[in-house]
């Protein structure tokens, strides 16, 4: 983005500084909006179980414990839950990440005859949809129901990723390299392999983002698809426990006064919300340069 | 001849670029299957599926499917609700993340303006599941922070979550919580593709900034807003479905059923899961969203000679 311009550093009439005052106060104060719930959730995660119950949390730990993360690490299915999110949100990343390259590349070569209509079938396709009980029909066909391809392969291109990425690739790849490249008889695979694809870390990188939270935050085609609870991603463990507030207490250490039991509840909540979230959290802000730009160039038209 | 000639040049260059069309038969395979497949499935709307007959040996029954939905007591109660949701989001997320943009484009210190973004992308990459559940914990009306709050300054506490008064304000608000910062970001790209010379210009006419904000940015954005309004318009029949059904319970139910989730409990909830009225209520839900994108896309280039294509 713009840095420094728009007259920063002429001199502001009263009237602007006032505005620019009251720009600031309120976006602070927006900002703080923001982030208050994510702190509290946090907070509340490390506090007792007593200053849950009674209330007592309001923007610190009260009592900082970590009995909320004990409980989580003891509840069997968010062990399993998270290892089967890994392995959804690695596998359908990289089937992601290969298949909107085949489909980018190709759209992108201007001398690719039929790409116009090639287009028209997948924008249309991103407008019009068969709608959910044939998808399920086809997955239930496919016999994936109840297995881990379920969750990966339906979910294996998005089409607006792919239209992001051939704009990039027109945008920034210059048409004479690949002249160049033709003339020493470079193949087209080869081009893609040892050219553009080193050209492209930032949008791949960007793709790869958007697939992994993508995947890793599904809960509703595990919803449909799986029934099986060694299956379940994270998302499903944790709709169970967040939403429906089915914790099976037996699975976690003994503890005998009700308060106690009902305040560890909570703090299992909070902590598991905290466990979930922290991966795509503590990655977004390495790739945010990135996304940033490749928005730019995906709301190209092109 | 000519003809000819250009056409030989054309196989020519098939010929010759073989290896993209092998690059791109697997994406194009995945599309047919996994996005045509379906809506040639979708027929089953127009007949009485039965397993045993499969999709296309089933028994033909013209729009009787369609005639049930929109006969139905369920039919104005589910239309409704969809379409007050969608509006009401429309309205409410459509300006924010547009103030958002131009408040933050006047924020000259950067560390600020870089620690706003961040901060306000946040939410956008938590899940769904996360966000309702963030959503129970804060309004629990007994534990809760916000009803604590409330009680503090002299409210009685509300079970917000079970009261069908607040489903929709609630589900519209966690969602400008959630993407806001996101959403402002293609209008802060838009922002900066202004050519800073036409605020020199106007500074040196002396004018203020909340008019060079109305003369000039306001304009300069005013395409991808556009844009954005013709997407959010041919959306208005899908709500954010899988939110709505983790917020839903039987408390509410009176307005928070939608077309998806009513599609849904048709089709795969249901004891007696019926598959063909299920998909013509979501192929009805379809057209519907795909005429309307059409129409306002339609629309905007006549009066804006801006459209999606």
């Amino acid at each position: 983005m713009g840095k420094g311009k728009k007259g920063s550093h002429l001199a502001h009439s009263r009237s602007d500084k006032v505005f620019l005052f009251i720009n600031y106060a309120i976006l602070s104060l927006f900002t703080l909006s923001v982030l208050y719930p994510l702190i509290y959730v946090l907070s509340a995660s490390f506090s007792s179980t007593e200053a849950i119950m009674q209330g007592k949390v309001w923007l610190l730990p009260v009592q900082p414990t970590l009995d909320g993360y004990k409980a989580v690490f003891e509840y069997k299915y968010i062990g399993i839950g998270f290892g089967n999110s890994l392995i959804y949100a690695v596998a359908g990343t990289a089937l992601n990440v290969v298949l909107t390259i085949l489909a980018a590349y190709p759209l992108s070569r201007p001398d690719f005859d039929g790409r116009k209509a090639f287009m028209l079938l997948f924008v249309f396709a991103t407008m019009f949809s068969g709608g959910l009980i044939p998808s399920y029909m086809l997955v239930k066909d496919l016999s994936l129901l109840n297995t881990y391809w379920a969750l990966i392969i339906p979910g294996g291109l998005s089409i607006w990723n792919a239209i992001m990425m051939r704009t990039y690739f027109k945008t920034t790849i210059p048409g004479e390299m690949l002249e160049a490249a033709q003339i020493d008889g470079c193949s087209d695979v080869k081009y893609l392999l040892r050219i553009v694809l080193p050209l492209s870390g930032p949008i791949i990188a960007v793709v790869a983002l958007f697939c992994a939270v993508g995947f890793w935050n599904q809960y509703f085609s595990a919803a449909i698809y799986l029934s099986d609870k060694n299956l379940f991603p994270l998302q499903l463990i944790m709709r169970d426990i967040l939403i429906q507030n089915e914790i099976d207490m037996s699975m976690l250490s003994n503890v005998e006064e009700v308060v106690k039991r009902n305040g560890l509840r909570e703090l299992l909540k909070y902590a598991l919300i905290v466990i979930a979230s922290a991966p795509v959290l503590i990655i977004y802000p390495f790739v945010q340069k990135h996304f940033v730009k490749g928005i730019m160039i995906g709301s190209l038209k092109g | 001849m000519n003809a000819t000639y250009s056409s030989g040049k054309k196989l020519k260059r098939i010929r010759r670029n073989w290896q993209l069309y092998l690059l791109f038969s697997l994406p194009l395979l995945y599309v047919m299957l996994f996005h045509y497949y379906p809506m040639y499935g979708a027929q089953i709307a127009f007949k009485d599926f039965n397993a045993v007959q499969g999709i296309w040996g089933s028994d033909w029954v013209g729009l009787k499917h369609f005639k049930q939905f929109v006969e139905s007591y369920e039919f104005w109660r589910v239309l409704r609700n969809t379409l007050l949701l969608s509006v009401y989001s429309l309205v409410v997320g459509f300006p924010f993340p547009i103030i958002l943009a131009l408040g933050l484009n006047y924020a000259s210190h950067v560390f600020f303006k870089r620690s706003v973004q961040m901060i306000t992308y946040a939410p956008h990459f938590i899940s769904v599941v996360v966000i309702v559940g963030i959503m129970f914990q804060l309004l629990d009306p007994r534990l809760g922070v916000v009803n604590r709050i409330g009680e503090a300054l002299g409210f009685e506490a509300v079970n917000m979550m079970a009261k069908p008064e607040w489903f929709k304000s609630l589900y519209v608000f966690s969602d400008v919580w959630q993407n806001v910062g996101f959403a402002c970001i293609i209008y802060l790209a838009a922002l900066s593709g202004i050519d800073p010379a036409q605020h020199e210009a106007a500074i040196m006419d002396g004018a203020s900034i909340p008019k060079r904000m109305w003369h000039i940015d306001l304009p300069g954005i005013m395409p991808v807003a556009v844009i954005i309004f013709i997407l959010g318009m041919g959306g208005i029949m899908s709500t954010g479905f899988e939110k709505v059904l983790l917020m839903q319970n039987p408390l509410n139910i009176r307005t928070s059923e939608v077309i998806d989730t009513y599609v849904y409990k048709v089709g795969l909830v249901s004891a007696m899961p019926n598959y063909s009225y299920s998909t013509a209520i979501g192929l009805f839900k379809s057209v519907v969203g795909l005429l309307l994108l059409l129409g306002v896309n339609g629309f905007a280039r006549k009066i804006n000679q801006e459209s999606l294509w």
